[in-house]
């Protein structure tokens, strides 16, 4: 895992997460801005799945379980879209927050990720 | 006359849109269950799958607490159907027996369960404390469902 894009990462999803379970509290709907933001980190997520296949053949490898690294990634990256998915299946304004709870989801996992790659013993 | 025709229309279908599924502030909660039930498959998942012989009965008691969040989150999902909200009932309430059990066992007899056996373990505290809220909020929401529930 590369630090920097680690960061962005959490930030992002928290950013993603306070905003949609903000939107879907003062009761709006799924829109462009809670799916588009769900969207993004969908993608961000894709990028953290190659960043983690390449990392080892460039030097950067997990200190920590490969397996359980991989267990969080997957899992995580399988929740925006899932968010998405729910959202078009029930458009009501608690889709959002939903949304909203699986972005912050997806932060802790991440942070997880970090910790699998980097501290041992933890 | 002609205003309340199309009003009274609307409210027959959001009630008979979603006859089975949950809707509302329900939802919220069946994700939540949802990604619980994501973390501790994927967290027995590796135990069984890297070292299980470690400690084999406190990694299938881990395996047994992601079957029941898949339940519970299945059931919490059809829980206006009557059957499906018996079933919610006993696995949230099962949920919340093995958290406060396991986590009773993990602070008096720590040599039996590892730290990370379950997500259990501790009254969940590496899983933010959410275990041992979640079944609470579980139960009060089944509660305030009583009787929305269909037949």
């Amino acid at each position: 895992m590369i630090l920097w894009f680690t960061i962005a990462q959490i930030a992002l999803a928290v950013l993603v997460g306070l905003v949609c379970i903000g939107l879907g509290l003062a009761g709006r709907r799924p829109g462009d801005v809670s799916v588009g933001a769900m969207a993004l980190l969908q993608l961000v997520l894709i990028v953290q799945v190659i960043v983690a296949i390449v990392a080892p053949f460039v030097g950067n490898s997990p200190t920590g379980s490969g397996l359980e690294f991989w267990t969080y990634l997957v899992t995580a990256a399988v929740l925006p879209i899932a968010g998405i998915i729910w959202a078009f299946i029930d458009r009501g304004r608690w889709s959002v927050v939903v949304m909203g709870v699986l972005a912050l989801a997806v932060a802790v996992m991440t942070y997880r990720e970090w910790i699998i790659w980097t501290v041992q013993g933890a | 006359m002609r205003e309340v025709g199309p009003r009274v229309k609307s409210t027959d279908m959001s009630d008979t849109r979603t006859s089975r599924r949950v809707t509302g502030v329900g939802t919220v909660l069946t994700f939540v269950y949802a990604v619980m039930a994501l973390g501790a498959t994927g967290r027995s998942f590796v135990q069984i799958a890297e070292r299980f012989s470690d400690a084999p009965i406190p990694y299938l008691l881990s395996a047994a607490s992601a079957v029941v969040y898949i339940l519970a989150t299945v059931a919490l999902l059809l829980s206006k159907s009557r059957t499906w909200y018996r079933i919610a009932w006993i696995a949230v309430a099962f949920e919340l027996v093995g958290v406060l059990v396991v986590g009773t066992l993990s602070v008096l007899a720590p040599d039996i369960f590892h730290a990370d056996a379950t997500v259990w373990s501790y009254y969940g505290s590496g899983y933010y404390w959410i275990p041992l809220v979640l079944p609470i909020v579980g139960l009060y929401y089944l509660y305030s469902q009583r009787k929305k529930v269909a037949a």
